[in-house]
């Protein structure tokens, strides 16, 4: 399967990566075990989360360590949309807004998200490396201590609960909610395809390439006339959306949403996914998400918890330590050699044996 | 001397009394001079001298505390160094500087960010606007590419070109942000002779396509032998400004700098 997303990011192309999505879409309903249905689910929401994060670590270059507040606050925002609430602003009357579709509710939860990338992309107007870190740390802990403590909006850690799932509309049925695990899947994936696709479109153009600009070389940079700042906020903005768009989906999941999406493991979860599969290519928070997504649900079945955490420890140790650059570019310079090594068979076998272990 | 120069061409670009403190230390004290339109125009000092910082200064990298710094008639002192990129003032940096990590022809491709409009939308609906201006500006990066001579390695990893060839992609990136006055800080540092003499010739070239070219440098045998002006800075400050034969007899450069530069450059 690796080999299936590496080919995508170079050679054989779009052809490989749908045949991937083909089989996602169809292979796990096929299969119609539901446990296995909603670790899908659940990775599938996480990989979102680990793309988004991806644009501004992988591309921009800067480690935004509170990526988890933006799909916090995705899910915060589309949950109270949907179940609506009232806002004592101080007047005799509290504002009450009335229970929203959930899907403008969705669309809301990623626009609040958003916007809160956009802040945080002003803020970090001249903040970069480890004061970009600290001021997104900071950002993801105030908002779980709003979330905590603005009891009157948040219903603090009692959770806000009975979140009503995403919807469709059906021709005679009328809105009908997706109750159903297959459903959420699939919606999942779909948006996971689209959060690809924006990605991949991105990163191939002028705007993508000010990013990458940016991560390589900012003197350079701004020499050739690159406003770093701005795109630095555009990469935040849509990095913050998609991430609050992963957080929507979880919320109208799992359908309770409580202060501890904030935490600052889930954060480090996508960090991980993003580095161990391979940061600053398209296909590296996939493969990355797959991986550690997946593995802690397969080892519960076969391990203790302790032995889980040290295998999963271990796993994260031996590809920092034997692919440093991640999994996806590994796996692609194994592929450009062997196809060297084919095309040159003589000369190139020398080459590949040295460099294997790479 | 140089008013022969000066009345031939407004000046590209025009440095006003500028002086740079770094809290107590006055790293350029007073310096005036004008680069005419279309000529190449070298800055020399001994180390020190605050060529780097006059660099810094002309292309927004750094505020002066004094003075005012003008192209084409515009004041870009307060501007930023994008800003200025954007009028026209482009500049190299003196340690190699280039997107290591892209290949040659995605650095000279990302530079041509000014010759683009193509924004977040564009980008994201695959617009055909969009789509031209790519194709447009990968035959601008093969033409740049070749006029630098480093089309064979189009496809390379940056970090993995030789010295000499990342210098000239320095260049190339430069050239693709368009400039109407490009700086060089320092370009023939490091370079062999044969390679100073290739690039020579395409700084040459560059002037003679209408580009003004202001030079550090501190080899002498090159600054005498394309400068059309020669501005003399040390400590901080201009003491003799002309064209390169009359630089090279005036006592007070000798004494200061040149030394046996002098005798290098007239052998």
């Amino acid at each position: 399967m690796t080999t299936d997303r590496m080919t995508t990011d170079r050679m054989t192309g779009p052809l490989l990566g749908w045949l991937f999505v083909l089989v996602m879409a169809v292979g796990p309903l096929w299969f119609g075990d539901l446990y296995v249905l909603h670790v899908l689910t659940s990775t599938g929401i996480f990989i979102i989360g680990a793309m988004s994060l991806n644009l501004l670590l992988g591309y921009t270059g800067q480690l935004s360590l509170g990526h988890i507040a933006f799909f916090g606050i995705g899910a915060y925002t589309s949950a109270l949309l949907a179940l609506g609430f009232d806002l004592d602003l101080g007047g005799s009357e509290p504002v009450v807004f009335g229970p929203k579709p959930v899907w403008v509710a969705f669309l809301g939860g990623i626009l609040v998200a958003a916007f809160f990338g956009f802040l945080i992309g002003k803020l970090a107007f001249r903040v970069r490396g480890a004061y970009f870190v600290i001021v997104t740390i900071s950002f993801a802990q105030v908002a779980r201590m709003v979330a905590l403590n603005w009891v009157d909006l948040t219903e603090g850690p009692m959770a806000l609960s009975g979140i009503p799932p995403l919807s469709v509309w059906l021709p005679g049925q009328g809105v009908v909610p997706l109750y159903a695990k297959e459903y959420n899947y699939l919606i999942v994936l779909a948006v996971a395809v689209i959060s690809f696709l924006v990605i991949q479109r991105l990163v191939d153009s002028r705007v993508g390439r000010a990013f990458v600009a940016l991560r390589e070389n900012e003197p350079l940079a701004r020499s050739v006339g690159i406003d770093v700042t701005r795109y630095l906020v555009v990469a935040t903005v849509i990095a913050a959306g998609m991430a609050g768009a992963a957080g929507g989906l979880y919320t109208h999941y799992i359908r309770i949403v409580d202060p501890d999406v904030f935490l600052f493991i889930y954060t480090v979860t996508m960090v991980i996914m993003v580095l161990t599969g391979g940061k600053g290519t398209l296909a590296g928070p996939v493969v990355g998400g797959l991986l550690f997504g997946i593995m802690p649900e397969l080892l519960r079945e076969v391990a203790r918890p302790e032995v889980q955490w040290i295998v999963y420890g271990v796993a994260m140790i031996v590809v920092v330590f034997f692919v440093p650059r991640g999994i996806v570019p590994a796996v692609g310079g194994l592929w450009a050699r062997t196809v060297a090594k084919r095309e040159r068979p003589a000369s190139a076998t020398l080459v590949a044996g040295k460099e294997t272990s790479a | 001397m140089s008013a022969a120069l000066e009345l031939e061409a407004a000046p590209a670009l025009e440095v006003r009394e500028v002086a740079v403190h770094f809290s107590g230390l006055v790293a350029i004290a007073s310096m005036s001079f004008r680069v005419p339109e279309g000529r190449i125009v070298s800055l020399i000092g001994p180390n020190g001298a605050g060529k780097t910082t006059a660099f810094n200064v002309i292309t927004g990298f750094l505020r002066p505390t004094k003075g005012s710094v003008l192209f084409r008639g515009t004041d870009i002192t307060r501007l930023t160094p994008d800003r200025i990129a954007a009028l026209g003032v482009v500049r190299t940096f003196q340690r190699t500087s280039i997107f290591a990590g892209c290949t040659v022809f995605d650095n000279v491709l990302t530079a041509m960010h000014l010759q683009g409009k193509a924004e977040t939308w564009a980008a994201l609906l695959r617009l055909p606007s969009a789509r031209r201006e790519t194709e447009r500006q990968h035959v601008a990066v093969r033409e740049i590419l070749e006029f630098v001579g480093l089309t064979h390695r189009a496809d390379e990893l940056a970090s993995n070109l030789a010295y000499g060839e990342q210098r000239l992609l320095g260049i190339a990136i430069a050239l693709a942000a368009s400039p109407k006055l490009i700086l060089f800080d320092e370009p023939a540092a490091g370079l062999n002779p044969s390679e100073t003499e290739e690039f020579m010739a395409v700084v040459k070239r560059i002037r003679d396509r209408g580009v003004t070219v202001l030079l550090v440098e501190h080899d002498m045998r090159m600054v005498m032998s394309i400068s059309d002006l020669v501005v003399v800075l040390n400590h901080g400050r201009i003491i003799a400004e002309g064209p390169p034969e009359a630089i090279q007899s005036n006592p007070d450069v000798i004494r200061a700098y040149l030394g046996q530069g002098v005798k290098r450059a007239q052998a």
